[in-house]
């Protein structure tokens, strides 16, 4: 379309200039000029507010910065990889490795299976009355989880609603968030019932998107409703399914809030994350330390979600 | 609450089952929705319980086992936040910081966006690549220098300490910039030709057509805003500049950490403006997800 206009003007000399239409030298550089104008309110704060920060937090990780250095900034001592090396020896750091890992294998599947399956009973009503379950299902996403934490304690006390509703039908309920074996599965249950309605309203995005002829065309051929599942919906559904769980893996393993509003990280370190970790360090004052916990973190992000988006690639 | 809705949603499902099995799958739908009226039921007991609990006497929240419907309903809990606790200071600080983040947002990530989206200059690849690579970037990361920053810039305990960390956002840039890569050269052109200046293009032609995205832009900003938690609870370091979430997390930690009540009441007068918010626009709230999500 621009092309053609291009050419008209007579001024088409690569594809460059495609979207420039004739202009002069001069015009361009005043529109450079207003560009940036209307760029720089956000470069201003994005500069100072993020790339500062990130930038920062990758220096500090090599230096021995702590809270007395905020006087003098630049007084810190360069010490290589010292803090790298404080991290993976300390045990309490392979413990919140350990503890942000088990959140994420357990969580992620658990929320996907449980999104999947609301997604896949809504997508097969019409009208008002699917969204009133899809505003009721993805309510508790909206909700703060201060909030949120106060009811959830309150439920999962030794002898709270929890434990009174399994005393009903006669298990005898432990003390969920003070028993270091149970304090987790805790905090794994919330952040399900947290994290559900997004990856389920995703999920019904993408089914809706799925083409009705071919399940139609599979009925025909007289495939089951579970077989269709299997071999139609599901094969079409991977390109969403895979986006959902790089969205919850990035999520999950940022797993922060739960355990702070919730434990504290306890007992016995059974809920510590890493980003827990981080913050801890952080209130120590071990500045150094905590940016460089930051960076594991960051790095561990960044590489799961480029392994799944080529997972994404190899299987199209 | 939700308990009894489900209920007469399962016993009424009964009856119409006949008159709907003459088209082909109406009774799997009956079954369908029937269980998932009382996964809803069971999925919503967190916000039931923590209404009926928050109009129950303190001696009522300790007994053991507690009781199903409050015996004496009481209005105390919530006296007391309107009382010595006051509420109302807190939730004037949530909505001046969150309405000041949606409206920096709304208008700093339209005009970068426009100018990544419909303009020609040096540096555009570059800053739009930035822009993506933060977006992966975790909030943990840029916590500590971002907190060693304000402390110097002598921000702690402001407004402009609590705001300005989250006045533009890069997702909100890339929703901005991809609505506007929709919108037509030519109408621009047009404008052009007729002498329009680009801030007069922006603010005449590209943002009156920018409704959806900047509602979802706005009701996402709003969200995290309201519901942020942890960088308010390092900047607002005084009872003056508490946000709802600091308030409610520092009682909750106090002196008070048993008065599940109080707590309670707490936890609905935070959550009720924004779920109130969320049901009337539900609409948005769900697209939005799905947009961003689907990047």
């Amino acid at each position: 379309m621009s092309a053609s206009t291009t050419t008209a003007a007579g001024t088409l000399s690569g594809p460059r200039s495609a979207g420039q239409r004739g202009l002069g030298a001069t015009r361009r550089r005043r529109q450079a000029l207003v560009a940036w104008g209307f760029a720089l309110p956000f470069v201003i704060v994005f500069a100072i507010f993020m790339l500062f920060p990130i930038v920062g937090s990758f220096a500090m990780s090599f230096t021995d910065f702590t809270a007395r250095d905020i006087a003098s900034p630049f007084a810190v001592n360069f010490v290589g990889l010292q803090q790298f090396f404080t991290l993976f020896t300390d045990t309490r750091f392979l413990t919140s490795l350990g503890v942000t890992g088990v959140f994420v294998l357990v969580g992620i599947p658990v929320t996907m299976i449980v999104a999947l399956a609301l997604a896949l009973a809504l997508n097969s009503g019409r009208g008002r009355i699917v969204a009133f379950f899809r505003v009721g299902f993805y309510a508790p996403v909206v909700t703060s989880i201060v909030a949120i934490s106060v009811v959830w304690r309150y439920i999962l006390q030794p002898e709270g609603l929890l434990n009174s509703a399994l005393a009903v039908v006669g298990i005898d309920g432990p003390n969920w968030l003070n028993d270091p074996a149970f304090a987790l599965p805790s905090l794994i249950m919330m952040a399900v019932w947290r994290n559900v309605g997004t990856l389920m309203v995703i999920f019904l995005a993408g089914l809706q998107a799925v083409p009705e002829d071919v399940n139609e065309a599979a009925t025909m051929d007289g495939a089951s409703p579970w077989r269709r599942l299997i071999s139609v919906t599901l094969p079409l559904l991977r390109p969403t399914l895979l986006l959902g769980a790089v969205l919850i893996s990035v999520g999950y393993l940022q797993f922060f809030e739960e355990a702070f509003v919730m434990t504290k990280g306890g007992p016995l370190d059974s809920t510590l994350s890493v980003a827990f970790y981080t913050y801890q360090q952080f209130g120590f004052g071990e500045y150094g330390l905590a940016s460089a916990a930051s960076y594991v973190l960051f790095l561990a992000i960044a590489l799961i979600s480029l392994l799944q988006f080529r997972l994404l690639r190899s299987k199209d | 609450m939700t308990t009894s809705t489900a209920a007469p949603a399962a016993a009424t499902a009964q009856p119409r089952v006949p008159r709907r099995r003459r088209r082909t799958r109406g009774g799997g739908r009956a079954l369908t929705y029937t269980v998932l009226a009382v996964g809803l039921g069971l999925w919503l007991i967190p916000f039931v319980w923590m209404v009926l609990g928050s109009v129950k006497t303190q001696g009522e929240i300790l007994r053991r086992p507690p009781t199903w419907w409050p015996e004496s309903p009481t209005g105390d809990n919530f006296a007391a936040w309107f009382g010595p606790l006051d509420f109302g200071h807190f939730f004037v600080n949530s909505v001046v910081v969150a309405v000041v983040t949606v409206l920096g947002n709304m208008v700093f990530c339209s005009m970068v966006g426009y100018a990544l989206a419909k303009m020609e200059f040096p540096g555009k690849k570059t800053l739009f690549g930035l822009v993506m690579v933060t977006l992966m970037v975790p909030g943990v990361v840029t916590f500590v220098p971002l907190f060693v920053m304000v402390s110097k810039l002598g921000l702690v305990n402001t407004f402009p300490g609590l705001i300005l960390p989250f006045l533009t956002a890069p997702i909100g840039v890339f929703l901005m910039r991809q609505f506007m890569l929709g919108i037509p050269d030519p109408l621009l052109e047009a404008a052009r030709l007729d002498g329009a200046g680009e801030w007069r293009i922006f603010t005449r032609i590209v943002m009156p057509l920018c409704g959806p995205p900047l509602a979802t832009l706005g009701i996402l900003t709003f969200l995290s805003s309201w519901n942020n938690f942890l960088w308010p609870l390092v900047a607002a370091q005084t009872e003056e500049m508490y946000t709802l979430p600091v308030a409610l997390s520092l009682y909750s930690t106090g002196q008070n950490a048993t008065d599940y009540g109080l707590l309670l009441a707490g936890s609905v007068l935070v959550i009720t403006p924004i779920l109130l918010l969320f049901v009337f626009l539900q609409r948005w709230f769900i697209r939005g997800v799905a947009t961003t999500g689907l990047k």
